[in-house]
């Protein structure tokens, strides 16, 4: 019986060992796939800041302020709300986090009134809030890990048209910012309408350096129709940020996890290791008391009988008892 | 010869960062080209081959003016449509997909060279989706002129 205990155990033990061997593979993986998202966000930074700059210098222009996408409507009454999670889970709480901001803007637009539709990018938010049967206007999975350009572009033409037509008046924008290997935060704002302050943020400082003279631009085409093809592009480049920020910050999110399961597994094995061993203990301490107790009732049934070489075979175990 | 500052960024990467003599590429009026001291200007472009003239081969050596693209007299960057800005003697130049004449797969491009040609002789006056096809072909001509086909 006793035995049955520490074979139970020993297989306890084998089973988690083979369990830390996955967490540990996953937490290295993650470890080495954070490296290539973190080059992939430093890849385009260039590309993002000398956009944003772009727009700085072309929203001075007085035609910037006339474009759709700058109005702010009156009375939001549409939302649409982008938000990107992972495609997989084991990455602790990074998928729950978003979830849980997402809801709660959700709760706050409809106390308000309003109507909010989703976009989720990301197979676990998609799962989610279809199941809740919650209205979602474009999903998108398999490219958490990965985002590409063209998967942004993607997004954005989705969302864009039906923005221009009406049908939303406010579309924001949720995902979780890697700031470093150790801290990523959920982050929300609001994609469009474009609020120009943010346009001007990267540029502010320069163009006071001018001298408050906005450079006279020459445009080709009209600054209208720049815009009109910079404004996607813009958006393109935001999502993107925002989509590479978060396979960042998901990769950091999972090596974190992995790496609590793989400390948490070698502590279940020292613990089940002891258990194991003093019930072998005492599988062995019951085994000797047993012999012990079987001698000991043969020497006085011998005694009784008197039978030599029996009884002599006996004594040691009875002396060492 | 007098340079300018040249930036040539995609999101996934920077494909030239240095000076140049002169830069030449197609804007939605019409093929265009900044020399050193240009007037503030802001363009949209269309796909088209940019050729990058750069400083003396020895300056463009010492000074690394061509960050990881082959140095020399010319360089060709083929580029899907995009932005230019010129400010202060800088050109800044931002594509949404643009490849290296050894990025470029040929074989690819003269299919979809093809295939758009297509589209666009059936598609006339199909208005849009017209534009679409010639974006492409555009694209895929551009791409053949960078790799020298």
């Amino acid at each position: 019986m006793a035995g049955g205990q520490e074979r139970v155990l020993r297989r306890r033990i084998r089973s988690v060992e083979s369990t830390k061997k996955i967490t540990r593979a996953m937490e290295l993986i993650a470890a080495s796939r954070i490296v290539r998202a973190q080059q992939a966000i430093v890849a385009a930074r260039p590309y993002v800041g000398k956009l944003r700059e772009v727009i700085g210098h072309l929203s001075e222009s007085p035609e910037a302020a006339n474009h759709p996408l700058f109005h702010d409507v009156h009375s939001t009454q549409k939302v649409a709300i982008v938000f990107v999670t992972a495609d997989r889970g084991l990455a602790g709480g990074y998928n729950a986090n978003i979830i849980r901001t997402v809801e709660r803007m959700m709760r706050e637009h409809r106390a308000a009134g309003r109507d909010v539709q989703l976009v989720a990018l990301g197979r676990k938010g998609v799962n989610y809030f279809r199941y809740r049967g919650q209205p979602i206007l474009f999903s998108m999975i398999g490219v958490s890990e990965r985002p590409t350009y063209a998967d942004a572009r993607r997004v954005v033409g989705e969302v864009i048209p039906p923005f221009e037509a009406g049908q939303l008046d406010q579309i924001e924008l949720v995902y979780t910012r890697f700031i470093s290997i150790g801290s990523q935060t959920v982050q929300t704002r609001q994609l469009v309408p474009l609020v120009p302050e943010e346009g001007h943020e990267g540029t502010a400082p320069a163009a006071t350096a001018d001298g408050g003279s906005p450079t006279a631009y020459e445009f080709e085409p009209e600054p209208e129709e720049i815009l009109d093809r910079l404004i996607p592009s813009w958006l393109e480049a935001e999502v993107l940020t925002a989509m590479l920020e978060a396979a960042a910050s998901e990769q950091a999110a999972r090596q974190r996890a992995m790496k609590a399961a793989t400390d948490n597994a070698d502590e279940l094995i020292k613990t089940l290791r002891r258990v194991m061993n003093r019930a072998r203990q005492d599988a062995i301490t019951t085994e000797i008391m047993e012999i012990v107790g079987g001698a000991e009732a043969l020497r006085q049934q011998s005694r009784g009988d008197d039978h030599g070489p029996q009884h002599d075979a006996f004594v040691p175990i009875q002396e060492s008892a | 010869m007098a340079t300018t500052g040249f930036d040539l960024v995609t999101p996934s990467a920077t494909l030239f960062a240095g000076q140049a003599e002169m830069i030449v590429c197609k804007s939605v009026d019409g093929e265009i080209a900044f020399l050193a001291e240009h007037e503030p200007f802001i363009g949209a472009l269309d796909p088209c081959l940019v050729r990058i003239v750069a400083p003396e081969p020895a300056v463009a050596g010492s000074g690394g003016a061509v960050a990881n693209g082959p140095s020399g007299p010319e360089v060709r960057i083929a580029v899907h449509g995009g932005f230019v800005e010129v400010k202060d003697n800088h050109v800044i130049m931002l594509a949404d997909i643009a490849e290296r004449p050894e990025e470029i797969d040929v074989a690819q491009a003269r299919a979809d060279e093809a295939e758009a040609t297509t589209r666009a002789s059936s598609g006339a006056g199909a208005g849009d989706s017209d534009r679409v096809a010639e974006i492409d072909l555009e694209w895929a001509r551009a791409r053949l002129e960078a790799a020298g086909q």
